[in-house]
C-alpha cells in the first residue's frame, strides 16, 4: 500500500540517524532559556520521540488514527505541564515544530527523502495544533478555576460586634456575585444570630442600575429574615450618579464610611459604642 | 470652525457579562485620558455600564466604539453603542424612568441620559439600536 510505504520512509527518516532526539533537544531548550532542565526536556521529547516513530510504524499518518493515542495522551501531558509553568504557546508548540528543523532536506537529499519530509511536516503541523488546542483548554480551565475561587474569596462575611455582621464587596458586583453575597449574608445572618448587617460597597468601582438592584434585592430578602441592613461606602461621586441615575433606596439607611454605618447600628441595638463615646 | 474631530477610535464586543466589564474599564481609560473629573468618570463609566448592558440584554450583543472627540479646545469621550437586536418601537416610552421591558429598574436608559452631557438615541423596530453619548472634560 502506498500509505504504508510513506509512513515507513518517515520511520526511517526519523530513525536514520541517532543524533535526531539529540539535535531535537538543543533546538527546543535553546529556544525556551533554561527554564525547563535538560534532563527533563530529554525525558518528554523522547518519549515523544518514541511513541511517534511507534505511531507512524504502526499506521497511517492521520493524527486522530487510534495508533496516535499515545503520542496525543503525551502532547496533552506537555500543554497541559507548559500552561501551567506560564509559559507561552509558542514555547509549547515549539516542542513540536523544532523536530521539522532538525530533519529539513539538505542539497544531497533525495527527491524521496523530501516528499517524505513533507508529509512528516504535514503530520507535525497537526499535532502542533492539536497542541496548542491543548494549551489553551488547560489555560481556560485555570482561568475558570480562578474565577470560581475569586468569587468565593471576595465575599467573606465578617463579624464585626455582637448580633452585627458585614460584608465588604470588592469589585464587579454581578448577578453571579450577589448570589454568593446573598447567599453568604443570609446564612451567616441566621448562623451568628445577627440582627444588623452592613454591606460596605467601598470596594465597588461603579453603581449602576443593575447593581443597585442586586443591593435592594438583598436588603429586602434580609428584611424578610428579621434583619436590618444598612449600605455603607457611598463615595461622592457615587452619590451623584445615584442621584442622576434616579435610583432610589427609600429607607434603606445608607451611610459614607463603614465606621458611621457601625456606629449607627450600634446606636440602633443599644449596644456600648466605643466610637467617640456617643451611645 | 471644523466639527468635532474623533481621535483613537477602539471598539469593544459586547457579546457577554465579561465584555460589560470591559467596555466599562475602556471607557474608564479614556476619562482618565481625557482628564474628565472623578465625578464625571463615575457618570460615563457607570453610563457605559447601563448601555452595554442594554446592548446585551436587549440588543441580544453588539459592539461599543469609544473615541477621544476635540471640539476647538474641548476634549471629551465619545461612545457609541450598536446592535442589530430587535430595535426599540417607542422611543419615548423607553426613555420614560421606571419602564421596563425586561426586569430592571427601569432606570438604565434614562438615567445614562442624565449622566452624560450629550445623548442620541436612534432605533427602529427590527432596524437595531444605535446610542452615542459624550461627555466633555470641564
Amino acid at each position: 500500500m502506498a500509505v504504508e510505504r510513506a509512513s515507513e520512509r518517515l520511520v526511517e527518516l526519523l530513525t536514520r540517524d541517532d543524533a535526531v532526539q539529540e539535535q531535537w533537544v538543543t533546538a527546543v531548550s535553546a529556544t525556551l532559556g533554561g527554564r525547563i532542565s535538560r534532563a527533563e526536556l530529554e525525558r518528554e521529547l523522547s518519549e515523544l520521540y518514541q511513541s511517534l516513530v511507534q505511531a507512524l510504524d504502526k499506521g497511517g499518518l492521520d493524527w486522530r488514527d487510534e495508533a496516535y493515542s499515545e503520542v496525543r495522551a503525551l502532547l496533552v501531558e506537555l500543554s497541559r505541564a507548559r500552561a501551567r509553568h506560564g509559559f507561552t504557546p509558542t514555547e509549547t508548540a515549539v516542542s513540536v515544530f523544532a523536530c521539522k528543523d532538525v530533519l529539513e532536506p539538505t542539497e544531497d537529499s533525495t527527491a524521496e527523502d523530501v516528499k517524505a519530509y513533507l508529509q512528516l511536516t504535514r503530520l507535525l503541523d497537526s499535532l502542533g495544533m492539536f497542541t496548542i488546542e491543548a494549551y489553551a483548554r488547560t489555560r481556560e480551565e485555570i482561568i475558570s478555576a480562578q474565577a470560581e475561587q475569586l468569587l468565593e474569596l471576595s465575599t467573606p462575611v465578617v463579624k464585626l460586634w455582637e448580633g452585627v455582621v458585614a460584608v465588604p464587596l470588592v469589585g464587579t458586583l454581578d448577578s453571579a456575585r450577589t448570589q454568593v453575597v446573598m447567599e453568604k449574608l443570609l446564612q451567616s445572618l441566621v448562623d451568628s444570630e445577627s440582627e444588623h448587617a452592613i454591606i460596605d460597597i467601598t470596594g465597588v468601582p461603579a453603581v449602576d442600575t443593575e447593581v443597585a438592584q442586586h443591593l435592594l434585592k438583598t436588603v429586602v430578602a434580609a428584611r424578610l429574615m428579621g434583619a436590618e441592613c444598612t449600605i455603607s461606602g457611598i463615595r461622592p461621586q457615587i452619590a451623584q450618579t445615584l442621584v442622576a441615575l434616579g435610583v432610589q433606596f427609600g429607607d434603606i439607611v445608607t451611610k459614607a464610611t463603614l465606621q458611621d454605618a457601625l456606629r449607627h447600628v450600634l446606636q440602633l441595638s443599644g449596644a456600648q459604642a466605643p466610637l467617640g463615646g456617643s451611645r | 470652525m471644523t466639527g468635532p474631530r474623533v481621535e483613537g477610535e477602539q471598539t469593544v464586543p459586547i457579546g457577554s457579562n465579561d465584555d460589560v466589564v470591559r467596555a466599562r474599564q475602556t471607557v474608564r481609560t479614556y476619562a482618565q485620558q481625557c482628564g474628565l473629573s472623578l465625578v464625571d468618570q463615575t457618570k460615563l463609566v457607570t453610563a457605559a455600564s447601563e448601555l452595554a448592558r442594554n446592548t446585551l440584554v436587549y440588543g441580544g450583543g453588539g459592539r461599543m466604539r469609544c473615541a477621544t472627540v476635540r471640539n476647538g479646545a474641548r476634549v471629551g469621550v465619545h461612545a457609541v453603542f450598536e446592535d442589530s437586536g430587535p430595535g426599540i418601537p417607542d422611543l419615548d416610552l423607553a426613555l420614560t424612568d421606571g419602564w421596563t421591558s425586561g426586569g430592571g429598574l427601569g432606570l438604565g436608559l434614562s438615567g445614562a441620559r442624565r449622566l452624560v452631557d450629550e445623548f442620541e438615541l436612534d432605533s427602529a423596530p427590527g432596524a437595531g439600536t444605535k446610542v452615542s453619548v459624550t461627555k466633555w472634560a470641564r
